[in-house]
């Protein structure tokens, strides 16, 4: 494993962020949507994570991670991806709206169960997590481009 | 890491010339550097990732085998195995001091700045080597200044 391969282990928690980040973002969307019944309310969603070793890095050409082979087969080293993508079981609410079309029978529509302090500090989280990433790629860049100039004193 | 392989590939030419241990010990730490490199931001990569376990270069054991490398075991028929190899480096579970609730015993904060700390070992080993090429340069007539 050489310097390359913290690029696409950082590059894969990058991703797997971003993933977390777009989650929180159709979240706080959808926090105030109705809907006409409990089984059609919108639940939160929460992406989950999975450890995924550098041979399954390679090997996943599935158009995000499309790296090239490196010569290791060391399993200390190892990527992230998303493993399923899981919904809120939170108790969807019922409110009395008689007015809304959206309402049923008894004038009640069902709101979301979408918290939204859970998922700003989801937000804050990945955000921070991507931070680390993109600080891990920015030293290592440096360190890449120090090794090629190794022997330039000047 | 082109260039330390291709000084890697020196060695093996120059088996018992003065090209084996022209950088020290400097050569084999940049590549422990790297390695501890690549675990850390595994580390990282893995902050929300549910039971990841964090993990670590050990370096006292890197230490020790190289020091071993200064005696390699004899090899009397072709196929023994010498000595310890740097390619095998000691990988340890980190001890986790705030360990998650989703069994994920990564500590951002340790992994980050032990990350810094690499990078500046990396980059002394890197000044170290730096200095040994201006010394060889210097010794062969090279003006290295110009």
């Amino acid at each position: 494993m050489n310097l390359f391969g913290i690029f696409q282990v950082a590059g894969s928690g990058m991703a797997a962020e971003t993933l977390r980040l777009n989650t929180t973002a159709s979240n706080l969307a959808n926090a105030g949507s109705v809907s006409s019944s409990s089984n059609g309310a919108y639940r939160a969603r929460e992406p989950v994570f999975t450890t995924v070793d550098d041979s399954q890095l390679e090997a996943r050409t599935d158009g995000r991670f499309d790296v090239s082979p490196t010569s290791t087969e060391d399993a200390a080293v190892a990527g992230v991806r998303l493993d399923g993508v899981t919904e809120s079981q939170a108790p969807i609410q019922a409110r009395y709206e008689p007015g809304n079309p959206m309402a049923d029978a008894n004038g009640d529509v069902y709101t979301s169960n979408v918290n939204p302090i859970d998922e700003l500090v989801n937000m804050i989280s990945a955000s921070r997590s991507y931070q680390d990433d993109v600080d891990v790629i920015g030293s290592t860049k440096q360190l890449m481009l120090q090794t090629l100039n190794l022997g330039n004193t000047q | 890491m082109m260039l330390i392989r291709v000084c890697k590939a020196h060695t093996g030419i120059f088996v018992s010339g003065p090209f084996q241990s022209i950088f020290g010990i400097h050569q084999q730490a940049l590549e422990v550097w790297q390695q501890r490199a690549n675990v850390l931001a595994s580390n990282l990569a893995n902050a929300d990732t549910p039971n990841y376990q964090a993990r670590d270069v050990d370096f006292r054991a890197v230490l020790a085998g190289a020091t071993d490398d200064q005696l390699p075991l004899a090899t009397t028929t072709p196929g023994q195995i010498g000595g310890a190899s740097a390619e095998g480096i000691p990988v340890v579970w980190q001890a986790p001091m705030q360990p998650s609730m989703d069994g994920n015993t990564v500590d951002t904060q340790v992994n980050q700045s032990a990350f810094a700390a690499n990078t500046v070992h990396y980059q002394a080993s890197l000044t170290f080597i730096n200095a040994e090429i201006s010394r060889l340069r210097l010794a062969i007539g090279t003006d290295s200044s110009s």
